[in-house]
């Protein structure tokens, strides 16, 4: 009989760890399902003029995103000009000067920063920054997306800046360099792969983020370069805009600029991956 | 350092007294640097919080507490209410949760547990693109390909065969709080899958050898080792996966299809803070108006934030570290 309740034991285990396998390839497959379709509706109405020219007036047919993809890379740049220095020296504050004490309160708010919604951080960005300067801008977009940037950045490279062994750190201080020129010259150069990983998930992160650019950079259909000028259109806003809207050509668009904007943070994504794992 | 033999004791003292002071000044600079930039993650918390409160104060003023418990959001009549908004924000991440808890717990079993080498570490990036996709993205393939499904076999079967239970009862209309739960479980699926994997990695070999040198099969090796050690780590995981449901909007706005009634029918429009927010905030006409939806937005930041401390508590007791690619 203890053969027949060991083999019940066994088959018990392998339908739940069968079940356990199904799961994890459910989730894949649902990432599959959603990229399949951005590809498939994507592709098919993807051609040079939607990288190249205006979105057209309503009724015209053709013409593309333009504007938003200058704007996408304008408010990132300027998020990514802010956020990374400023999350990065915070790691270094967390890693190298920090109290234990004051450097849990600091990880802790990080972390709980991380967790604040983003679309509250854009009610935030435009009550400080957008209503005192009396108009929307990329600088209140890239503002509202360096806050959710600095967060993940300086917890990432806090950790990646622990990484450096402690030899290095004794090694410089006993050739008599300072404290900042050995975190400026030795520690971070050895940890600069990490941090570019880093950093280039928190621009991936905040790439496609849709719900603190729009009450910042509020999107229009026009071409825009300037930093404080107004309104400015970005790729997930136009995504938005496009497939609530009743107009088949617009959600032809839509999955077309989903494509391009899925396309890119992954790319980023994966290219984050290879940096730290090349040798 | 080039210093002329004659004179030297002198100027390579003078060079030394002034590097070191250099260097000093460079040391006392750079700390009050960094520490400023450590410490401005204290200072955006702290101003986000006193500018949400500063900014609703017309409605804290207007409505004092029954701003909580109001159910009707009417602006042209003036009158702010903000119990659907909390009503459809708990119960759509409910949902989420309820759909996606059990399969991120067996995926990430599968991950740490099971998965040969070969196969753990592709897994493991597909499931992190999936929590990189861009919330519009999937938002965009909620409206077009999740709602038509919905609706026709879902719904139909449903109120077809179990519309005596008021969850079910109702039109099927696609879009409303079942779309919502079904987008949020995809979002917060693969955050609990990353998390609850490292937490489940973070176990000690010797447990699960302890559970096998009694005879235990591997399920019975998982169940009676591995998920007792980690039970506060994986909450910890399932409760950062409820704070990033609560605040999700973009995929949630575009099928929750806007509706102000607290109904228990799954079918029905319903609408979250944020999906108000994200629909209203930039058509606000009024200071009152813009008040409650900034009132909103600190509720749903405090409900966030009472949900993140929690989760981060249970999590930092037991991965020192919880994964950063997964926030």
């Amino acid at each position: 009989m203890s053969g027949f309740a060991y083999r019940r034991r066994k088959i018990a285990s392998i339908v739940v760890l069968g079940l356990c396998a199904s799961s994890a390839f459910a989730a894949v497959g649902v990432l599959a399902l959603i990229l399949g379709f951005v590809l498939v509706n994507g592709i098919s109405s993807l051609n040079l003029d939607f990288f190249t020219h205006m979105p057209t007036p309503l009724g015209e047919p053709g013409g593309g995103v333009a504007n938003s993809i200058v704007g996408s890379l304008l408010i990132v740049g300027i998020a990514a000009l802010l956020g990374i220095p400023a999350g990065v020296g915070a790691g270094v504050f967390l890693s190298e000067y920090a109290s234990p004490r004051l450097g849990n309160v600091i990880r802790f708010t990080a972390d709980v920063l991380t967790g604040v919604p983003s679309i509250v951080v854009g009610v935030f960005v435009y009550s400080m920054i957008v209503l005192k300067m009396g108009h929307f801008s990329a600088l209140a977009a890239g503002i509202a997306l360096a806050i959710i940037m600095l967060p993940i950045m300086a917890r990432s490279s806090e950790e990646m800046l622990k990484l450096v062994p402690r030899s290095h750190r004794e090694a410089a201080l006993a050739l008599g360099i300072t404290r900042w020129r050995t975190i400026l010259s030795v520690i971070i150069p050895a940890a600069r792969r990490g941090l570019v990983t880093g950093g280039l998930l928190a621009v991936a992160r905040a790439g496609g983020e849709t719900a603190p650019l729009m009450f910042t950079a509020l999107g229009n259909r026009f071409m825009s370069l300037s930093v404080t000028g107004g309104p400015i259109d970005a790729l997930p806003m136009r995504i938005w805009r496009y497939g609530i809207g009743p107009y088949p050509e617009w959600h032809q668009q839509a999955w077309a600029a989903s494509f391009v904007l899925v396309m890119m943070v992954f790319t980023i994504s994966l290219t984050a991956r290879l940096v730290l794992t090349r040798r | 350092m080039q210093v002329g033999r004659g004179n030297s004791t002198t100027a390579v003292t003078l060079a030394r007294r002034r590097l070191w002071r250099i260097g000093n000044w460079g040391d006392a600079l750079s700390r009050i640097a960094f520490a400023g930039l450590g410490l401005s993650l204290l200072a955006v918390a702290l101003l986000i919080l006193y500018e949400l409160v500063l900014e609703s104060r017309h409605a804290i003023s207007a409505f004092g507490w029954g701003f909580l418990t109001g159910t009707r959001w009417d602006p042209v009549d003036r009158v702010f209410g903000a119990a659907p908004a909390i009503y459809g924000t708990l119960a759509s991440s409910f949902i989420a949760l309820i759909l996606a808890v059990p399969v991120s717990l067996g995926a990430a079993i599968f991950l740490s547990e099971m998965a040969p080498p070969w196969l753990r570490s592709p897994l493991s990036f597909l499931v992190e693109m999936l929590a990189a996709l861009p919330s519009v993205v999937l938002g965009l393939w909620g409206i077009y390909v999740l709602i038509p499904w919905v609706r026709d076999p879902v719904e139909m079967w449903l109120g077809g065969h179990l519309s005596f239970i008021p969850l079910f009862d109702g039109p099927p209309f696609g879009v409303g709080m079942l779309a919502a739960g079904l987008v949020l479980a995809i979002m917060v699926l693969p955050i609990i899958t990353a998390i609850a994997r490292d937490v489940m990695q973070a176990v000690p070999t010797s447990q699960r050898e302890a559970m096998v040198a009694l005879g235990a099969t591997r399920w019975e090796v998982i169940i009676g080792a591995v998920l007792p050690y980690c039970r506060s780590g994986l909450m910890g995981a399932v409760i950062l996966g409820l704070g990033r449901a609560l605040g999700e909007t973009m995929a949630v706005t575009m099928v929750i299809g806007k509706g102000y009634n607290i109904t228990a029918s799954l079918f029905q429009p319903a609408s979250t803070a944020a999906s108000t927010l994200a629909s209203e905030f930039n058509e606000a006409t009024y200071n009152l108006y813009i008040s409650a939806l900034v009132e909103l937005a600190l509720i749903l930041m405090g409900i966030t934030l009472l949900v993140n401390i929690l989760a981060r508590l249970l999590v930092w007791r037991v991965a020192r570290s919880p994964g950063v690619i997964a926030e």
